[in-house]
């Protein structure tokens, strides 16, 4: 079936199976790698994307929902030559370390900041559940609350 | 030789019908026993077909009486620490939507249906026994202000509550159990229910 939508800013169409995860779609149709796949079971977040602004885990979201949606992958993220507060915040703060899930993280920060502006320690541990086997956590915890900063003095 | 086998077939059918007609069998159950399951297939109860789905796992797993979801064949606490949130659909930034879609999702496993959110605390059922767990359904003051034929329309017709006989695949790809009547004899039971009164035994 053909399925429409917006990715990053740009309208694409796809003849895809409309059950197939958005994820394979991403990755292999779109060739847009960024958006990693993990667990493949929307248990560890790697896949985090942005549907009409918010995270949706990839993996499991049929390409038939994506019709007529805006989705931003983390390619799309920064905006007006401007590098998202996000992404600022994750090399000032130096938080990957293998770096293989830290796309989904970047997501999922994102899309929890446009709802929670200046989230407590508790709000991060409650909104951010994905998963990082490096154990990255507490650098990406100072890394939000700088992302917030950022973001708040930007705008 | 034959004579005989059907002669005591019959003894025993007669003992085991016996045993089942006399034992008494309790309202204030708060679960359902296979076996208790098998008999109220047997059951024209209306009232007791209607409330073996609903203390189902597939239905209580999102009546929780806490703040998180249950998931499971095993009702455990929904894995990664997920949270009712203020309005039963999650938290700001993750909400039950981020995973779960108008529709289950075979590759993954994540089960799903339309409104997919847990039910709103004043409909929790954890712990409650059967006839409590019927009273709070019928209670305006803890089902959102529901009538009698808002409480039938809901229960045969919310895909929500429907997803349940239709629950899919786990991660694992193992189908999750459905509730032990059909779709069918359930909506049969609920309409036979509400037309009955709505009536709450020993009430």
């Amino acid at each position: 079936m053909k399925i429409t939508f917006s990715i990053n800013g740009k309208q694409v169409s796809v003849d895809t199976n409309g059950e197939a995860p958005l994820l394979w779609v991403i990755r292999d149709t779109l060739n847009l790698k960024g958006t990693k796949f993990g667990c493949g079971k929307a248990a560890c977040g790697a896949c985090t994307i942005h549907v009409d602004g918010k995270a949706v885990r990839s993996c499991s979201f049929a390409t038939k929902y994506a019709e007529g949606t805006e989705i931003t992958t983390i390619e799309g993220l920064s905006s007006g030559g401007q590098k998202h507060p996000v992404k600022q915040a994750w090399e000032d703060e130096i938080v990957p370390q293998c770096g293989y899930c830290q796309p989904g993280f970047i997501m999922a920060t994102a899309a929890m900041l446009t709802e929670i502006p200046n989230p407590t320690d508790q709000e991060i541990d409650d909104n951010i559940i994905n998963i990082c086997r490096c154990g990255t956590y507490y650098r990406m915890r100072k890394a939000i609350h700088r992302a917030a900063d950022l973001k708040n003095q930007n705008s | 030789m034959n004579k005989q086998y059907l002669v005591a077939s019959l003894i025993a059918a007669f003992i085991l019908g016996m045993s089942f007609n006399t034992k008494e069998y309790s309202i204030e159950e708060s679960a359902f026993s296979e076996k208790e399951d098998k008999r109220l297939l047997l059951s024209d109860n209306p009232f007791d077909t209607m409330m073996a789905v609903i203390m189902h796992k597939r239905c209580m797993n999102c009546h929780p009486s806490g703040d998180q979801p249950k998931q499971g064949e095993d009702s455990h606490l929904h894995y990664f620490d997920v949270q009712r949130g203020e309005d039963g659909h999650g938290l700001a930034g993750y909400t039950c939507g981020s995973c779960h879609q108008d529709s289950n999702n075979d590759f993954s496993g994540v089960p799903g249906a339309p409104h997919w959110h847990l039910a709103p605390k004043s409909m929790a059922w954890e712990g409650l026994s059967k006839n409590e767990i019927a009273r709070s359904i019928l209670d305006t003051e803890k089902n959102g202000g529901r009538s009698v034929e808002d409480i039938v329309k809901h229960l045969t017709e919310d895909a929500l509550v429907l997803w349940a006989f239709e629950p899919g695949v786990d991660a694992e790809g193992t189908p999750r159990e459905k509730p032990p009547v059909s779709k069918d004899a359930f909506i049969e039971a609920v309409k036979a229910w509400a037309a009955d009164g709505a009536k709450i035994p020993n009430q």
